[in-house]
């Protein structure tokens, strides 16, 4: 397949994105009231031994990467209905260039909000004092965070009959962080919980996030996040790859 | 298969001629099957498409249209049987296919929240060309059809005839020797369909072999040098128009009988039965000196008759004179 095809179609996404108002604005104003609804209104009633905003502020970044690679999940499942990847396949073009256009859409559209969030966070009193590596190694983990989470909404566009299911679904998926120690410290959850909150995939991410963005020592969790994320990555392109073709077959 | 219980030699002529300067057919497709679950959708098509040709593929809804084209489009693998399509064996040629041919589909592909332009400009790059060939292609393509003033609008902005024509447009980017039309004029307004035949027949014109389904006999005696009737998964009547509706008759004189007397004995001369509003039809090719004469002869004095309406074969006359092999049944009741 030639980068070409690839690069039309990210393009196309990437415009289409542009031009859902609709999308565009919730993807940017819901990630702005989630963060002034943590730090405001739950803020105060939490206590974990920190400013709540230099606490809280790595888990909205992934509570938001999370809805913002969800809405993958839509584009992929509206794609599916039209005429559209009919005509692309009379074209020969299978499903890996269709799906990484929309995959490279979703990354870019969440970096930005993601960079919006950040901003907002920093405006509110969000004090980051990473190293150079350590703004590095965060971004890259956001990314590689990004890439798996796009990729598995985009299996689960290609799983569902109807952009609204899809939709349903992919909401699912951006409740990881809830319990995970994004936005309270997992200890004051229930103990039977403990097991899964220590061990989901998002805790390690919000822990190495926030280590690197406060220039502490994060150690292993970066590695454990980024495994975590190659897994994801690994097992949903798979299967996007796999239920294309059961839908087309 | 049932098997061959008439061993009697196929006597339908001498064996054809080896192939001597004919052009390979655009598609020779035998015996494809296809079903989804239970359902048979196809149950042994035989097509054979002459290269150049507008082939129309005529049925009702649900008789296979679609399926077939999908089929033929190496969009839907058949369970069996084998075509060649382009010249390339559909099965093990699959790429070599799609090179050749475009699908227009029953709901147009194009991306609402792009201009007419992207969209062209979009299916050229992927067909290969580079971005400045893409854009002289779109341009090209978006004067042909009419749509250059509204090339840099929104599809979303664009009427059911400049999507189908735009549509039209981007199957053609790839110039395709083989052009597939699935229900091209379905829903649209009479104006808009006359100027989508318009381009078909341009397009015909340049050589383009076209292969489009349709449930309207009108639409396929315009345009089709050849029409397959398919009825529930089966080519029922295949050849020219004018052949196909010589075995229907062109037109109906529908005949409203003043009494249920008059009804009864003219039933057994009628092709179409509606006794509850005492109207029979009855085949006629429609000029005034045969309606005349048929007046005339059915009701000589002038009474039984109160008034008439004619009109063109519908669909339904076809299939009817097609598929029923026993005459309609007369109506027995009358009081």
């Amino acid at each position: 397949m030639s980068p070409d095809t690839t690069l039309t179609l990210t393009a196309r996404s990437i415009r289409l994105s542009r031009r859902n108002g609709e999308a565009l604005l919730t993807a940017l104003i819901l990630p702005v009231l989630l963060m002034l609804l943590f730090v405001h209104f739950f803020g105060g009633a939490i206590n974990t031994g920190t400013d709540y905003v230099t606490y809280v502020t790595p888990g909205v970044l992934v509570l938001c990467a999370g809805f913002g690679a969800a809405s993958t999940a839509t584009t992929v499942s509206e794609d599916m209905k039209s005429g559209l990847i009919d005509r692309f396949r009379s074209l020969d073009i299978g499903p890996t260039p269709i799906l990484t256009g929309h995959v490279a859409a979703s990354v870019l559209r969440n970096t930005l909000s993601t960079a919006l969030v950040l901003t907002l966070a920093v405006a509110i009193g969000f004090r980051p004092s990473p190293t150079p590596l350590g703004v590095l190694a965060a971004t890259a983990l956001l990314l590689a965070y990004l890439l798996a989470l796009s990729w598995l909404s985009a299996a689960v566009g290609l799983l569902t009959r109807t952009p609204e299911a899809a939709g349903g679904y992919a909401f699912f998926i951006s409740f990881l962080p809830y319990p995970s120690s994004a936005f309270v410290p997992t200890r004051t959850m229930p103990s039977w919980l403990h097991p899964f909150a220590d061990h989901q995939p998002v805790t390690p991410l919000i822990e190495s996030l926030r280590a690197l963005l406060l220039g502490q020592d994060a150690g292993t969790a970066p590695w454990v996040a980024l495994a975590w994320c190659a897994g994801i990555l690994a097992v949903a392109a798979g299967a996007a790859g796999a239920l294309f073709r059961w839908r087309t077959g | 298969m049932p098997a061959n219980e008439a061993t009697a030699p196929v006597s339908s002529g001498a064996p054809a001629p080896a192939t001597g300067a004919a052009p390979t057919p655009a598609i020779e497709a035998t015996g494809l099957t296809k079903s989804h679950g239970t359902q048979h959708v196809l149950k042994g098509v035989d097509l054979t498409v002459p290269d150049g040709s507008v082939f129309a593929l005529l049925g009702p809804n649900g008789a296979g249209k679609t399926t077939a084209v999908r089929v033929l489009a190496t969009l839907t693998a058949p369970d069996a049987g084998t075509a060649r399509v382009a010249g390339h064996d559909l099965r093990t040629a699959r790429s070599e296919v799609r090179a050749a041919i475009s699908l227009t589909g029953q709901f147009a592909a194009l991306d609402e929240r792009q201009t007419g332009a992207e969209n062209l400009r979009m299916m050229a790059r992927l067909g290969g060309l580079r971005r400045p060939a893409a854009r002289r292609r779109a341009d090209g393509l978006l004067d042909q059809f009419g749509l250059s003033d509204a090339a840099n609008r929104l599809v979303a902005t664009y009427s059911g005839g400049m999507r189908r024509r735009l549509d039209l447009a981007a199957g053609l980017v790839g110039s395709p020797s083989l052009l597939f039309l699935d229900e091209p004029t379905t829903g649209l307004d009479p104006r808009s369909r006359r100027t989508l035949w318009d381009a078909v027949r341009a397009l015909s014109a340049t050589g383009t072999t076209i292969l489009l389904t349709t449930q309207y006999l009108e639409e396929a005696d315009q345009l089709a040098d050849r029409i397959a009737v398919l009825d529930s998964g089966r080519v029922i009547a295949e050849g020219t128009p004018a052949a196909l509706k010589s075995r229907v008759a062109d037109h109906r004189l529908d005949l409203t009988l003043a009494t249920p007397a008059a009804y009864a004995a003219l039933a057994p001369r009628a092709v179409h039965h509606s006794p509850e509003t005492l109207t029979l039809g009855l085949p006629t090719d429609g000029t005034a000196p045969h309606i005349r004469a048929l007046l005339d002869t059915l009701d000589p004095t002038r009474t039984t008759v109160t008034s008439f309406t004619v009109h063109t074969a519908t669909l339904d006359d076809v299939f009817l004179a097609l598929t029923s092999a026993s005459p309609v049944p007369e109506p027995t009741h009358v009081p």
